[in-house]
Parts: C-alpha cells; structure tokens; sequence
C-alpha cells in the first residue's frame, strides 16, 4: 500500500525530536528547547494528516500496513496498520501535543528542554500504541507511555508527587502484567505469533477466552480507569502539573478504550459477551457514583479528574453494548473527551498560574476580571455537561441511543448524567466564575493572554465542530466498527 | 435551492449573525453598533417569518433536510426544516415577539454595562428558539431544547455577581435537566421503535405500534405509546413549568425583564406546548398519556394561580400568573384540543408579553423597585404603560373581546367536552382558577397604577401593615443599587422605545383572539396536528359556535365570565375600598396564608431532599467508598500488607549464626519424625 512508511514517521518524529530536544541540556538554552519542541510537535502533527486524507471510509481492515521483523527467534514483527478507531485517536494525540508545548512555553521555567522532551517521547509512544498490530509491540509501547507520565508527574509536580507518581505507576503496571501473560498464553496457543491479526482467527475454549479477556480487563479497566480501579487517576491528576493532566486526561486515558476495542473485543468475542453484563454494570456506577462524589469535591483539579472517570464511563458502556451506535459513540467520546478534558485541565491550569490554589473556595467573581477567560471556560463546561451542539452531547447521545436498543435501564443510568454532568460543572463554574470579587487575589487576576488564548481558542473551535458536524469524525468510524462488531458476532469456540 | 428554501435559512441564522457580531465583535461596533447589527437581524427574521407565515396560510408545506449532522448505524441524523402552519405561527410569534424586546431592550438596559452581551444573547436566543419550531426531526428539536436553555441560564444569571441570580440560574439548568432526562429516553425510545428521528416517518408509523408494550419493568407490559409519551412530556414539564419541575421559573424572574417577557413568558417556556402539539400523532395514542398531561396541566393551573395572590414582587405575580396559564394550555393538549392550547399559546405571548414589559417599565420608572407595595398611583404618572397593562389585564382575565377570552373559553370548554380520565378534575381546576387570574391579575393592576402613592415612603415595615404578606415577601432587587437613587425623581412614563413595544403588542392582546373561527374551528392547523376522531373535542364545539360575536354575547350565559367579574370585583373591593381587609384576612387564614406564601414549601423540600441528599451521598460514597474502603482498605491496605509480611518475614532472616543453626536443629527434627514414625 502506498505510503506505509506514514505511521513510522508519526511514531518517530515526535520521539526523534524528543532526543534532539535533549541535546539543548540545561536551561540556559530553554528558548532553543521550546521552539524545537513545537517544531517537532507541528512536525509530528503535520506526518498524521496524510493518514487522514489518505485513509480509505470504505475499506475494512488495517490500512497504512507496514510489516518488517524486529525479533525473529520470537516471530516479533515491526507491524504497524490502523482503522478509523486508531485513524482518530492518533489525531488527536498529535494535535494534544503541540497545545502542551504551547501550554508549558512559560510555565516551566526548570528543565525545560526534559519536559518538553518527556511529552514528545510520550505522544511518539501513544501514537506506537494505537498504530501497533503486533501483541509484544502494543505491549512495549503501552508500557512505555508510562516512564515519561511517571517523569512528568514526579518532577515537575505538585507537593505530593512522589505518592502520586508511584501510585500511578505500580497501580498501572500491576495490570499490564497480567496482560503481559494473557499475550504471551495467545503466543502460545496461536502457534507462536504475536500477530493480533492472527489471534483475531484463533479459536479459544470459552474458560480460556474469559482468563484473557480478565488478564486483558486488569490492564484496560486500570487505564481508563473504571470503578473500583480509578482511585490512582485523581491523585495523580491533582499532583501533576498541567501538560500532564492534559495528556493523561485526553490520551493516556483512551489506550485503556482503545485497548478494549483492539484486543479483548475480538480476541475474546465469546468473553466479552459473556462478562458484558459486568463490564456495563462497573460502567453505570462509574457514572452515578463518580459523578456524586465529583460533585462534593472541593479541588478543582479533583473535580475534573472524577468528572474524566463518570464521562469514561461512557466509553465502557459503549463498547460493551455491542452495536453500532454504542461503539461509534464511545469512539466519538473518547476523542470528545480528549478536546474537553483536555480544555478543561488548561482553563485550571490557567487560573493555578496566577493564584497557585486549586481549590474552589479560593475563588470566586472570576468573571469581573477575565470576562475572555470566562467565556471560554463556559463553553467547556457546558461540553462537559453534554450540551447538544458541542462534542461532549455526540458520543453520549449515541451510548444512551444504543444503550437503548439493549436494555432501557442501561439508559436510564447513563442518562443521569445530563443531569449530575451539569450539576458538579456548573456548580462549580459558578462559585469560582459567577459572584462577586471574592478577595483580593481575584481583584488582580489579569485576562488570559494570546498564547493562552491560542491553546484554547483551538479547542474551543475542535469542541463546537465535532458537536455541529461530528459527521466527518463518525465516517472514518462506520467500516472499522462494522467489522469489528462482526468480530464479535461470530463466536471463537471450537467446535467440539 | 428555491427561494423559498434560502428563505428559510436566513430566518434562523439572521439573529444568529447578529449574536455572533454582536458577542465577538462588540468591542469593535460598540453599543450602539450592537443593537443596530441584532435589530436588523431581527428585522430580516420576521418579515421573512411573515412571508413564510404567508405562504403556508396558501396551502404551502416543506420538508426537507439541510445537511447531515452524522450517520450511524443504519441512522442518518439530519439537520432539517418542516415549515406547516403550526411551525410557521411559532416562528411569527417568536420572531415578532423577540423584535420587540429587542427594541424594548434599548431602552431597558441603557445603563446596563452589560448592554452588547444581552442584545447577543437575545438573539441567540432567537436563533436557538427558531431552530427548535422550525425542526424536522427529533435530534433538532433536542438541540434547540437545549440551546433555549443555556440562553435562559445565560440570561437568569445575566447580572452574576448578584447571589440570588447565580443561584437562580444553576437551579433552572438542573430542573430543566431533569426534564430533559426523560426527554433524552424518549426519544432514545422513538429511535429504537422507529429506526428514525424523522417526524414524518415516524407519525406515519406510530399507528402500527400503538399496540406495541414495553416491559420497562420485567413482567408488566406497559404500552409503548404511553411510555414513550410521558417520557417525552416530562421533558415538556421542565422546559414549561409543569407541577412538580415548576420551581425554576419564579426564581428566573432574576433576570432582566426584557428576558423575562421573551424567554420565561412568551417564546422558550411554551416549548413544551409547542412540542406536544407536534406530537400529537403520538400523544393522541394513549389515552394514558393524554391523562397524565390533563391532570398535571390542571394541578399547575389551579395551584400556581393561587400563589400569584399573595406575591408582592410585581415580577413574580406576573411569573406565577404564567405558570397558571402554562398549566391552562397544558389542559388544552391533554383534552386533545392542540389547537387551542396553540391559539392560547400565541394570545398569551402577547399579553403576558405586555404584561411584563409593562412591569419593568413601572421597575425602571420607580429605579429599579419591584415591590407592589411600594408602588401605586402610577396611572397618572404612566399612561402608556397603564392603558397597555390594562389591556393586557382584560386579557389575562378573559373578558369577553379580548384575546385571552376566545383562547381560554375554549380550553374551558374543551376540558368539559373531554371524556379523558381526569377531565373532571381539570374543569374544576381551569374554570376556579378564572376567578383566581382575574383578583390577582386586578390585584396588581390596582396596587401599581391606582391607589395612594406609596413610593415616596420610605422602604421599610410600615406598608406592610397595609398589603403586606409577612416576612417572607421577595424583593430581590438590588439593595445597593436602589437604596443610590433613593426616588430623586418623580416618576416619568418611558421613552418611546419602550412605549412602541408595548403599543405594538398591545393591538394583538386585544385583537388576536378573533381569529378563533378559522384558528380551532376551520381546520387551520389541519396538515400539522392530528386528532383522533373519538377525542375530537373542537369538532364538538364547532357545532356551537356561530362566530366571534355570538360568542361574546353568549359568555353571560356561562360561569367564567362571571367568575372573571367576580374577581375583579374582589381585587377592587380588597385594594381599592377597603385596603385594611387583606391584612385581616390573612390574620384569619394565617395557615393558608403562609401555605401559600411558602409556595407549598417545594422550594426548601427539593433543595434539602435533593441538593442536600445528593451532596450527602456524594460525600459517603468518597469518604467511605473512595477514601476508605478502595484506597484504604485495598490500596494502601494492600500496601501495608506487603509491608506487614515483609516485616514479618525479616526476623528470619536476622544475621545471627545461631537462629540460623537453630532452625536448622528444628528442621532436621521435624524431617527425621517424619521419616521414621510409623504414622500407622
């Protein structure tokens, strides 16, 4: 196919610019480090487009292939292809880096050329993830997204980052080694592939496919997060500075959605069907129960962080419905998601710059200084409450639409999050935004300046184009998700 | 694309441009450029509303998409217009309506430094409430559903520093939210059955599943029709107010009046109306249904009238009274008489339209004061403003020449014809409340414009002695604001582009009732709403009615009219001859009395049962749930076990010779046992 070498260079550009970021050293050349970082970030967003207008709706299966071996004694296979699920995902990774670049240009004053290094190995890792179509190297990259994330929020983060940065870590890891067994089982019984292609066609006894699919599930529910397993995702988003918790938030979360999708769907259809009424039952209550106890919390960044796990919810409840509106739904809300949390965590961040307190009740009359800001920030918290014509309406639309189909209980607990979605956003925009002056630290906040501006102007105009006219995002999406849906369909079990 | 089609674009996005430039480019056109730039839009929108409105009176009908929001599945979601009759009197009403608060506004806001900020969301909201009458399809409608409400919570909290207002306008949000939830279901329901969000395909299927159940509820078959039906008129009950979502509307008289008249009295609050009567293919399928929408309309009607007794605010006399006549409409629809809850809808637009304008005129006359009982005698000082309010008060209480006669008389009557379940209860309800409408809407009347005048007093506890109803009275102004110009000024009447609006809205409170001929009876809005013959209720009536006049001289035949003059006679004899009996009165029924005053004590109910319960339970469920039992019992615990064991496991290995030497002793005891005991 032509072009194939196109998911490399989406891989290695950012990861390539990350080593050359490296050579500036210390901070006395941190100028020199910020604008070769944004090159290589709009370098790194310019090689995905191609793979956007080169990418064909209409065919099904894995396009932009590139094969080549990498560890032969093992049959390990440099395999790289995607669907319009990975089309979309890597989009929006490239273009949520170069907003951190620019969201760090003056806020990191200390280690500069590491920091913008760490995010540029990160975006080139993630892009690895959801361009890999080979288990061992899905598996190498989705472990190493977690050494710049644990960089990240260990040295540039908040009072309690050492806490947060090994929780996240052990948290994460603890799950993917389970998923490291369930691959290496697949490579066993598959014959010795690591090929997902071919584990897509191995037929598994139904016990077996249950043990991959929980093997699989340790690694993906810890990811995205779901309940029980989230309690790692707000400490760490409180601590980490704010390029963290926008890429934790609008990526890394999305490797545990992708994951699902990628691997446990169609490498254990007959488990999934099986535990679906499981994963959607953890599913509601992340939904009902995360978004009550966001609305009690007094951490902005908290809030946020808990709101993330109730719209992930989501995700897993798409996913886990089986049919078209439901996957194309939690597709739609996971990069959804990613433009808002993603805004969401830089409207904190912005308001953290000035005053350096993320608590809610330290502001208040926001709006009599920084009407712009103000503005903006109510145009994501409205997405984040689902309004209709903004992208956080689409994806939940489609779940609640699809969820339907299944079962009008399903529904019926999604659909509260129209209104505790509203109720913990609005609550707090108001009290932080709305009022009067509230003490004199507000009294001399200033506007957001045009770099700041710049940042979320951008997703401001992503936001309201997916929710106006998502049609060109749900078109890459019909044929990857019918097959998959097929996948799942057809049952693995060997016949006896 | 025909002229018409292109026409029908520019409608929705005339206002839309005018927000846009309006918002984004205020700083640039200044204020004066603002309310140029959104008036012409508003211009274009309703004469092209006009020319539209024109076209369907021939018979002309359209339905078509504009593009495709997205596809999935086998669904296509499109972004479409069906222009009818019944689209085309929304869009004239909301378009005419909206001009003239925008004119209106120039006047009303001219301190305001929020001024280019309010003339952009007026239009927005112009823009949103077109989109939503003008839709084809399900999604739409949701999305001007929505829209429409973030506007009113724009708006509600358009003067955010104020507490109540902030308070306000997140309580809106919330109940509508609540409203839309079931909203959302039904039409996640209406996709499910149908395949289709499209109008039209699904009202030419609804026959063929109105036999069709549902088990919501394992091992109940509840029909289909019906579910669907009440779900989607929950949503209906938030966005108009219905009993029990009906507490956001009196708390968004926080807002400026000019939105108060548009959004909370004549355009976004009867989306609910307008919604039902779009549904009636659906609606007419389930007598359930139909029944539930009665009895809620009815208990709206009846008991948010009673409220408006005793509301000193001027703004919240008017709001309840709109709640009343929300409920009247809302009878209307359950009854089957769609085209009367429409035609009341539009007469009401009008005058409640005036009424409020009206109010705020008398607001900014006296510097911003909202307190009937700081007001009277004002007809002298404010002609224009009274003989327009005067209108508008006939109006609202239905005598006979006015609007709100023709549109309330036959909701009356329909609810009397109607062999609903619960038809009974809403005649009761809707024919009491005639004399209810008519002692508060002349109560007002006569506290604000006749009477001595009381403005000149000081603002404290002594005219309570004469009107006032107890502490809890609700005068929401700004203190600080008010207390600045303490009445420097007599009062004056308004300019001129607060005066024209109210003229201009005026002529249709008074005449746009005597089109009831051809409106209810003469199949007007035949193409758009169907009615089942076995409800048929205005088929009955037509039979009686021999034209407007007949009509008119028939009303001192029926109770309303004099239940209408009764209450006027009771708000003239209580606050004209004998000003010193309401407070006796309310001695005598206190418990009533404060029954009322506490608004059945919804307000405290839900804030405690639901703010404070879903506050409570959020806490426990992150205390005990997230804190306590996953981080702390399996997170850290599984930490600390770790550490535990390894604590544990340290002492063997502890360094010395002959701990070493020792367990070794023990070892080779315990293996040698084993090996050489006979265990048999």
């Amino acid at each position: 196919m032509q072009g194939s070498s196109l998911l490399s260079l989406a891989i290695w550009v950012p990861i390539v610019a990350g080593f050359a970021v490296l050579t500036t050293g210390s901070d006395r050349h941190a100028g020199v480090a910020r604008i070769m970082a944004l090159t290589g970030a709009i370098l790194g967003l310019l090689v995905t487009l191609p793979l956007y207008t080169g990418f064909d709706p209409n065919v099904r299966g894995f396009q932009f292939v590139q094969l080549k071996p990498w560890i032969e004694v093992f049959n390990v296979n440099y395999h790289l292809g995607i669907d319009g699920i990975s089309l979309l995902l890597i989009l929006l990774n490239s273009f949520t880096t170069v907003l951190v670049v620019i969201a760090g240009w003056q806020v990191i004053q200390e280690r500069v050329a590491q920091y913008m290094a760490a995010f540029l190995f990160l975006s080139g890792f993630m892009n690895g993830v959801f361009a890999a179509l080979d288990g061992l190297l899905f598996y190498v990259f989705f472990e190493a997204t977690l050494i710049p994330m644990f960089v990240i929020i260990g040295m540039w983060g908040g009072p309690k980052r050492v806490y947060a940065a090994l929780k996240f870590f052990l948290y994460t890891l603890l799950g993917s080694l389970l998923a490291l067994i369930a691959l290496i089982y697949l490579y066993n019984v598959s014959g010795g592939s690591f090929s997902l292609l071919d584990w897509y066609q191995v037929p598994l006894p139904l016990h077996a496919q249950i043990l991959i699919f929980l093997a699989l599930f340790a690694a993906f529910a810890v990811k995205v997060p779901m309940w029980p397993v989230h309690t790692w995702l707000p400490d760490a988003h409180v601590e980490a500075p704010t390029g963290g918790s926008v890429v934790l938030a609008a990526i890394m979360l999305k490797l545990g959605g992708y994951g699902f999708l990628r691997l446990s769907l169609p490498i254990a259809p007959d488990a999934s069907q099986h535990l679906a009424g499981f994963v959607i039952a953890l599913s509601l209550v992340a939904v009902v129960y995360i978004g009550l106890v966001a609305l009690v919390q007094s951490d902005m960044k908290k809030l946020i962080a808990y709101s993330s796990i109730s719209h992930m919810g989501f995700v897993t409840l798409g996913i886990f419905i089986f049919n078209a509106h439901g996957i194309e739904g939690a597709v739609i809300q996971m990069v959804s998601h990613g433009f808002i949390s993603g805004a969401m965590f830089l409207c904190v961040g912005v308001l953290y710059d000035r005053l350096h307190s993320r608590q809610i009740a330290d502001y208040g009359g926001v709006v009599n200084r920084m009407p712009v800001f103000a503005t903006l920030f109510m145009l994501f918290a409205m997405a984040n409450s689902g309004l209709p014509g903004t992208s956080g309406f689409v994806g939940e639309f489609l779940v609640v639409l699809g969820a339907v189909k299944v079962n009008f209980w399903y529904a019926f607990a999604a659909a509260t999050t129209l209104v505790f979605g509203a109720a913990y956003t609005l609550w707090m925009y108001k009290r932080v935004i709305f009022g009067a002056v509230a003490n004199e630290h507000v009294a001399h906040l200033r506007d957001i300046n045009l770099r700041e501006f710049l940042v979320l102007g951008l997703l401001a105009i992503a936001v309201l184009w997916m929710g106006i006219y998502p049609a060109p995002f749900a078109e890459v999406l019909h044929a990857s998700v019918d097959d998959l849906i097929n996948h799942v369909a057809q049952s693995k079990i060997p016949s006896p | 694309m025909t002229t018409m089609q292109k026409l029908y674009l520019v409608i929705p996005l005339a206002p839309l441009f005018g927000a846009i430039v309006a918002g984004l480019f205020g700083w640039m056109i200044g204020r004066r450029g603002a309310h140029l730039v959104t008036i012409f839009g508003m211009i274009v929108c309703t004469v092209g509303s006009a020319i539209v409105f024109y076209d369907v009176l021939h018979g002309n009908v359209y339905n078509g998409h504009v593009y495709t929001w997205m596809s999935s599945g086998n669904t296509n979601f499109e972004i479409g217009f069906l222009i009818d009759r019944l689209s085309a009197t929304m869009m004239i009403v909301v378009s005419f309506v909206s001009l003239m608060v925008h004119v209106y506004t120039i006047g009303y806001m001219a301190d305001d430094p929020g001024y280019k900020r309010f003339f952009s969301y007026i239009s927005l909201f112009t823009f949103a409430m077109l989109m939503l009458v003008m839709s084809n399809n399900f999604l739409q409608l949701f999305f001007g559903w929505e829209a429409v409400g973030l506007v009113s919570y724009l708006l509600i909290g358009f003067w955010y520093t104020r507490p109540t207002a902030i308070y306000a306008n997140l309580k809106a949000f919330l109940v509508n939210r609540v409203g839309d939830f079931g909203f959302l279901l039904g039409i996640a329901l209406v996709l499910t059955y149908f395949g289709t969000l499209d109008y039209a395909a699904v009202f030419a299927n609804a026959r063929m599943l109105a036999t069709n159940t549902i088990e919501i509820i394992p091992g109940s078959a509840w029909s289909l029709m019906t579910v669907i039906c009440i779900l989607l008129f929950i949503g209906a009950m938030g966005k108009s107010a219905q009993f029990p979502l009906h507490v956001w509307l009196p708390d968004s008289m926080e807002g400026p009046t000019p939105i108060s008249a548009l959004i909370h009295a004549a355009t976004m609050v009867t989306a609910g109306i307008f919604m039902v009567a779009r549904m009636s293919p659906l609606f007419e399928l389930s007598e359930t249904a139909l029944s539930f929408v009665i009895v809620i309309g009815a208990i709206t009607t009846l008991f948010m009238a009673l409220i408006a007794i005793v509301q000193n605010d001027i703004k919240r006399v008017v709001a309840y009274s709109t709640l009343s006549q929300l409920g009247y409409m809302t009878v209307a629809l359950g009854a089957s008489a769609y085209a009367a809850g429409m035609f009341h809808l539009v007469t009401h637009a009008f005058f409640k339209a005036v009424l409020f304008l009206g109010a705020g005129s008398v607001i900014i006359a006296l510097h911003h004061e909202q307190d009937m009982r700081r007001m009277g005698g004002l007809r002298k000082y404010m002609p224009i403003t009274y003989w327009t309010m005067l209108i508008a008060a006939l109006a609202s209480a239905g005598i006979p020449g006015f609007s709100g006669f023709f549109s309330k008389e036959s909701i009356i009557e329909a609810a009397h014809l109607s062999r609903i379940p619960g038809a009974g209860f809403a005649y009761f309800c809707v024919v009491t409340t005639v004399f209810v409408t008519a002692l508060y809407t002349f109560r007002l009347m006569f506290m604000t414009f006749h009477g001595p005048e009381r403005f000149r007093e000081p603002p404290v506890a002594d005219a309570r002695g004469e009107h006032g109803h107890g502490e809890n009275a609700l005068t929401e102004h700004d203190e600080g604001q008010h207390a600045a110009h303490e009445h420097a000024h007599e009062p004056h009447e308004s300019p001129a582009v607060v005066t024209i609006p109210l003229i201009a809205l005026a002529i249709p409170s008074i005449c746009a009732g005597w089109v009831i001929g051809s409106v209810l009876f003469g199949g007007f809005f035949s193409n758009a709403i169907f009615v089942a013959p076995e409800h048929d209720v205005l088929a009955e009536m037509a039979r009686e009615f021999h034209g407007v006049v007949a009509m008119m001289l028939h009303a001192p035949r029926t109770l309303p009219f004099w239940l209408a003059l009764a209450g006027i006679a009771t708000a003239a004899y209580l606050y004209l001859l004998r000003p010193d009996v309401p407070a006796v009165i309310r001695q005598r029924f206190r418990v009533l009395y404060n029954i009322l005053d506490r608004k059945y004590g919804f307000d405290e109910l839900y804030s405690w049962l639901f703010a404070g319960g879903a506050r409570a339970i959020g806490t426990g469920l992150w205390k005990g749930g997230d804190v306590g039992i996953i981080d702390g019992l399996l997170v850290n615990g599984s930490a600390r076990l770790v550490g535990w064991f390894a604590s544990v496991i340290r002492y063997f290995q502890s360094g010395y010779i002959y701990h070493y030497a020792f367990t070794m002793i023990i070892g080779i005891l315990v293996l040698l046992t084993l090996v050489f005991v006979d265990w048999r």
